[in-house]
């Protein structure tokens, strides 16, 4: 191990450009749409926070390594190399000011995935050593202690125990041969631990069978976020061990935005084969739930409700009719936010930067443009389905003086849950 | 041929009427679009006018411009002008031949050294100078010793003006035109293959009465040259609108609709056909059904066609195009092969990273 | 040189010349592009890459109303310029004339008149993209030589089509060569710079609506 070196990014650029890069840097014509559809850019006007150009050193590489022209400028020395000093430089556009949220991809009129490019030019910052420290303590506590906030397995049997408590019957924990391996993010298990009674109650009174695995219960993955697609490939292995060793026909990533994205999209490409089992989000699974008449509800929430789209499983995850489905089970006053499903604004907090405290203010500046929403809309309560949205929206609500109280989705269905089994067991 | 007489006192004596004359006189204004305040003026230096000397040369030429000005209107009005100049030599309209026409050529020049006017037709071969000669004597040595004495020369024709068919490629004989020849006399240039009749006889008028007209960059005279064939075509409504004679009988030619597909250079060519047009008026090539040739404008017949539309391009581009693409694909999967070369290189220089490579410095 | 001796050498072997590059440099970008590949993608699908694919291609061309508000100069300057393009370009009766002659296929000609004014308001289109270029934050901080340069290009060929249309200040042969010489640059150009993206445009589309498609989003 040769530690981060400017020559490994450099190689890792290389390596990750491919046929659509090379089209969509050779398709940009610099209109700037992309910066009006980025809310790093929107609340702050600094025009170094337009998307194409946070892949500039990306697009040199490109140029010099993979065009006629440009091979034969660096080759002579008429194009200079990509320099250290310039991924510095580079280091805030590519991780302070960039969830991943996609926004980017959908308004580029010559069809540009800039948030593509990003995930693959992560590669060549991190393997050059500029990733942020915060995101890197992250992503080392994850591989190290299985959860980048250093949650262990104790912590979260605490948690169990102390629900299993409440709700009145056992959860699940290391069953062979159940149908569903239950993942959780360590957001969840720390702060939001009612998610866990919500999808105990839910599955117990629809008869889903199902369990959480003691060695894999991390559904987050710092890899992803930082950029590193070995390291993204060890955490997405363990859940992988564990649903092939508990035999379970799908696993289920929670309320966590990236972690969907990580085990269903990108995890059968980190580990090189596809998968045995199915992976689903917790949503999908409510529904489906719900279309086979096994979900039912009791009551509606009669309080103004907006939904916020978490953007890793609405755009880039493909789960966005479904939350909408379920909300309109249990509310009977629900309004879409001014764009909406897969064009929502994002929180500010996806792709690393909720890990990042260097970004805390341009992250809270970026806030600026869901309060823009919630503004337009009014609501009484926001639902959404990711416990990381969650936090940035309570501190975002916070900072800027809104009464709005932020529910998930998952936990608003399980509080109208019309149950017979345990009547006893639903709160009050 | 040589007399002192005046022009008034010549027509007088011919028994044209005053009322003739000034009939003339108005046509003639009118054909150079000079408003009728200018009729009187062309009648006093008419009336004044002593028969100039005029000198007619003719070199590699076809005698189609002599033949247009003898077409020129009515038989009446080219007496006048006839009767107006003393067209001391011209080889197919004068009676002496041999020597005889030559001495006359010789003393009407000296006589009227500086003051006549002298009129060339036909390109001048300078490869060698014994392609054209007259009597014995090179065109180019003729030209130049009778340049030397002459008050101006109109090149009639495009021959004289801009080199003509003998320039055609490959011009074998070498032939120029008088401007590049002659470069210290005022030049006017009564281009077209052949010109109008009433041109010529126009431009000689305008010249006998105020001198050299204003000329175009071609030095042709801007009362007859200084529009073009498409802007005033009678078939312009067809080309503004998109119709177009495809072929030479099909609806379209019948319907008598824009022939620019058929190669017309109407919008390149200047000349006053479409209004003058020829015979009297009758009709011009167009009128005919046939797309101008541009024979008024300098290599209209290297022009890349008569029957090729002006914005086509000249060279084979359906075999460019072939060629290019198969040497596009050579090189695009060479240079393809290259880059995945090196991005497999990049791959295989792929140290595993791990949480230890993360942070600089440790 | 003459007049007409310019006029047919750009016609003549300026042509082929530029047919060259342009044919060569636009197939070595494609090429240079798709040889680089895509790894294939294992993990399960939920829709169709294929249909999200052609479904962008076409789709990409209508931006959302939200999309539409925050970059409205840019876009109705943007379509009205190419509109305009597409106009002279392709429905103007001297050009159709010469697609005719290189590729054999013609169609009708709008009336000259109508070409002419949409001349007109295709050259007002262009300075406002410019002005906008050079007056909005954003696109100032971002453009490069090649953006003004490739502007300059763009505009050229239509401002020389007009002045040779009209036949204004110099004479018709020459100001038709002009024109054709100021399409030949553009075409010789065009697979080096960022006009290459009318028809990467193309691959770029597909690939946004087939990796959102995979997805099972609408992109």
């Amino acid at each position: 191990m040769s530690g981060p070196t400017l020559a490994r990014g450099l190689n890792a650029f290389k390596e990750q450009i491919d046929a659509p890069t090379a089209s969509f840097f050779s398709s940009c014509v610099h209109c700037g749409m992309c910066a009006e559809a980025c809310l790093f850019f929107t609340e702050t006007r600094d025009p170094k926070y337009t998307p194409i150009y946070k892949l500039e050193p990306l697009r040199k590489v490109w140029w010099q390594e993979y065009t006629f022209w440009g091979k034969l400028a660096s080759t002579v020395g008429l194009s200079k190399p990509v320099t250290d000093a310039e991924l510095t430089e580079w280091e805030t556009l590519v991780y302070d000011s960039c969830t991943m949220c996609g926004r980017c991809t959908m308004v580029c009129p010559v069809g540009n995935d800039i948030t593509y490019m990003i995930r693959k030019m992560r590669e060549g910052m991190a393997a050059s050593g500029h990733a942020p420290p915060g995101l890197i303590g992250a992503t080392q506590r994850a591989v190290t202690i299985g959860s980048p906030m250093g949650v262990k397995y104790p912590a979260l049997e605490a948690q169990i125990r102390h629900t299993e408590e409440e709700i009145g019957f056992s959860i699940p924990v290391d069953v062979v041969g159940a149908d569903y391996l239950c993942t959780l993010s360590s957001m969840e298990i720390m702060n939001f631990p009612e998610y866990i009674g919500a999808i105990a109650r839910i599955f117990h009174e629809t008869g889903v069978s199902w369990t959480i695995s003691s060695e894999a219960f991390e559904a987050t993955n710092s890899g992803i976020q930082i950029g590193v697609s070995e390291i993204a490939a060890v955490l997405v292995e363990r859940i992988v061990k564990a649903a092939e060793k508990l035999k379970v026909k799908a696993v289920i990533s929670p309320e966590c935005g990236h972690a969907y994205m990580a085990i269903r999209w990108e995890g059968p490409n980190l580990i090189g084969r596809p998968y045995s089992f199915k992976v689903v989000h917790i949503l999908e699974v409510l529904d489906e739930l719900r279309k086979a008449g096994k979900l039912r509800t009791t009551g509606k929430e009669s309080r103004r409700l907006t939904y916020h789209d978490p953007c890793q499983i609405s755009r880039r995850g493909g789960v966005y009719e479904q939350p909408r489905n379920l909300l309109k089970m249990v509310a009977e006053n629900f309004v879409e936010m001014p764009d909406t499903g897969i064009m929502n604004w994002c929180c500010g907090a996806g792709g690393g930067v909720s890990a990042n405290e260097r970004a805390e203010v341009l992250k809270m500046k970026a806030f600026k443009r869901k309060k823009a929403q919630l503004d337009a809309v009014a609501p009484d309560a926001l639902v959404t389905a990711c416990a990381n949205c969650r936090i940035q929206l309570e501190e975002g609500l916070e900072e800027n003086h809104m009464d709005i109280p932020v529910i998930s989705l998952t936990e608003t269905i399980a509080e109208h849950l019309a149950g017979e089994t345990h009547p006893e067991a639903r709160p009050s | 041929m040589k007399t002192d007489q005046t022009l008034g006192e010549r027509l007088r004596q011919q028994g044209i009427s005053r009322r003739g004359f000034l009939k003339f006189c108005a046509a003639t204004a009118s054909l150079l679009a000079l408003p009728p305040g200018m009729v009187p003026v062309i009648a006093a230096a008419l009336e004044k006018a002593r028969r100039p000397s005029v000198i007619w040369l003719s070199f590699q030429e076809c005698t189609g411009c002599t033949e247009s000005l003898t077409r020129s209107d009515a038989a009446s009005v080219e007496d006048l002008i006839f009767n107006t100049i003393s067209l001391d030599y011209h080889h197919t309209l004068q009676a002496a031949s041999g020597t005889g026409a030559e001495d006359a050529r010789e003393s009407a020049m000296k006589e009227n050294w500086g003051k006549y006017v002298l009129v060339v037709d036909g390109s001048i071969p300078t490869a060698n100078p014994g392609y054209s000669t007259i009597a014995g004597i090179s065109n180019v040595d003729m030209l130049m010793e009778a340049a030397a004495g002459a008050a101006a020369i109109v090149a009639i024709g495009s021959c004289a003006s801009f080199g003509g068919i003998p320039h055609a490629r490959p011009n074998p004989t070498g032939a120029v035109s008088v401007s590049d020849l002659i470069k210290d006399k005022p030049i006017i240039n009564v281009s077209g293959c052949p010109p109008i009749p009433v041109v010529i006889t126009g431009v000689l008028t305008h010249f006998l009465t105020f001198g050299i007209p204003e000329l175009d960059e071609l030095h042709r005279p801007k009362a007859f040259y200084g529009k073009s064939i498409h802007d005033r075509c009678y078939r312009r409504p067809f080309y503004d609108k998109g119709l177009f004679a495809e072929s030479f009988d099909d609806e379209g030619a019948k319907k008598g609709w824009c022939l620019y597909k058929l190669g017309c250079k109407g919008p390149t060519t200047y000349n006053a056909c479409a209004t003058t047009k020829w015979n009297q008026g009758t009709s011009f090539p167009i009128q005919s059904g046939h797309p101008c040739l541009g024979c008024s404008e300098p290599d209209f017949w290297d022009a890349g066609g008569f029957y090729h539309a002006l914005s086509i391009p000249t060279g084979d581009t359906a075999q460019t195009v072939l060629y290019g693409a198969a040497a596009g694909v050579g090189a695009g999967v060479a240079l393809g092969a290259l880059y995945r070369a090196g991005k497999a290189h990049a791959v295989h220089q792929h140290e595993k990273v791990t949480i230890n490579d993360l942070e600089k410095g440790g | 040189m003459t007049e007409t001796e310019f006029l047919l050498w750009v016609r003549g072997p300026a042509f082929q010349i530029a047919t060259v590059i342009f044919v060569v440099g636009s197939i070595v970008r494609i090429l240079e592009i798709m040889i680089l590949g895509r790894k294939p993608n294992l993990a399960e699908a939920r829709g169709s890459a294929v249909a999200g694919g052609l479904r962008t291609i076409i789709t990409r061309s209508w931006p959302d109303r939200g999309t539409f508000k925050r970059s409205a100069v840019t876009l109705v300057s943007g379509y009205v310029f190419h509109a305009g393009l597409f106009v002279t370009i392709l429905l103007f009766a001297p050009h159709i004339l010469v697609i005719d002659e290189v590729l054999g296929i013609s169609w009708p000609a709008l009336p000259t008149p109508l070409v002419d004014a949409t001349t007109v308001i295709t050259i007002i289109a262009l300075v406002v993209v410019l002005l906008h270029r050079i007056k909005d934050p954003v696109l100032r901080f971002l453009s490069r030589f090649q953006d003004y340069f490739v502007w300059f290009l763009t505009i050229l060929p239509v401002i020389t089509g007009y002045v040779a249309f009209h036949r204004i200040g110099l004479p018709p042969p020459t100001l038709i060569a002009i024109h054709i010489l100021s399409v030949e640059l553009l075409m010789i150009a065009f697979p080096f710079t960022k006009l290459a993206h009318a028809f990467t445009l193309f691959i770029s589309r597909w690939y946004n609506g087939a990796i959102a498609g995979y997805r099972g989003v609408n992109s």
